[in-house]
């Protein structure tokens, strides 16, 4: 049952991730993106991270494939042709350097690593959600408030970019 | 894993999926049986209230659209903060509340500055 449903999505997962380059239409691209990202919510919730599941697909498949769609009709870019375009022979050179360091890195990593001790024992029964909270509003809290300052920039950073142009039309 | 704790959790969304998938594939191969076919040109042709299409579907689009996709990524990433927040407050207490209020406020700088600069505008 796990293996079937592992096959699945990682198949699923590998195949639309392959349309994403294949496709010569960019909006072909990003819908075939929108399908890989929901599989890998699938994959989130075969290894009972549910709440990164639900993450997901409300921030990937929800907000960033929107922004890619956005940045793709903003650009306007033209299509001819329906799959593959012609990469040169440096890409070509790029692409199995990295095929080798992923293989690399898939034969020389240890998969079932020793996990660190969860850090209140005292509340063992917790769920995903309560579990992640409790760790990241504690032990993370920096980090936490920093993500916000992150937020900050990227808000403040898209209306600097756009800015003078928002009177447009 | 998934299959050892609860899976039975999933019924409800495998049942979503498979009406959603079953509704669009049922609708479409009835459509598709029972409706007569008889395409010509002019019935092909793109329609844009009964005028003659001027030029190409794909123009530019207004980069507010990108401000505004942005604005929405902030935001929801936010309530992504808000949600486990939320589901331990009782357990983080007043602690808690703090802290969240301090992330709000950071990103409340950010609203206003896209209320003060006009971004949210749309004429």
């Amino acid at each position: 049952m796990q293996m079937a449903l592992f096959a699945y999505f990682g198949g699923a997962v590998v195949l639309s991730a392959l349309f994403v380059v294949y496709f010569r239409n960019p909006i072909y691209s990003a819908m075939s993106l929108l399908a890989m990202f929901m599989h890998i919510a699938g994959l989130y919730v075969i290894l009972e991270a549910e709440f990164l599941a639900g993450v997901q697909l409300l921030v990937y498949a929800g907000a960033i494939l929107v922004l890619y769609l956005f940045v793709v009709m903003l650009l306007n870019v033209q299509s001819r042709g329906r799959f593959l375009q012609r990469q040169t022979p440096l890409v070509a050179v790029i692409g199995i350097f990295a095929a080798v360091d992923v293989i690399a890195l898939l034969l020389h990593t240890r998969f079932y690593p020793e996990l660190p001790a969860i850090p209140h024992p005292g509340v063992p029964t917790l769920g995903n959600s309560e579990t992640i909270g409790m760790v990241l509003y504690t032990q993370y809290l920096f980090p936490f408030e920093i993500a916000s300052l992150v937020l900050l920039i990227a808000l403040v950073g898209a209306i600097v970019l756009a800015k003078g142009k928002l009177k447009y039309r | 894993m998934f299959s050892q704790s609860h899976p039975e959790h999933y019924v409800p969304i495998f049942l979503f999926l498979l009406v959603a998938v079953g509704f669009g594939a049922v609708s479409l191969t009835v459509g598709k049986l029972i409706r007569p076919k008889n395409p010509y040109k002019d019935k092909n042709a793109p329609y844009e209230c009964g005028v003659p299409p001027i030029n190409d579907a794909r123009e530019r689009f207004s980069v507010r659209y990108y401000v505004i996709a942005m604005l929405f990524l902030v935001f929801d990433v936010e309530v992504v903060f808000l949600y486990p927040w939320a589901v331990d407050f009782d357990r983080l207490g007043l602690f808690g509340l703090v802290e969240m209020m301090i992330f709000i406020f950071i990103l409340l700088v950010g609203y206003v500055y896209a209320w003060k600069k006009e971004a949210l505008e749309w004429d």
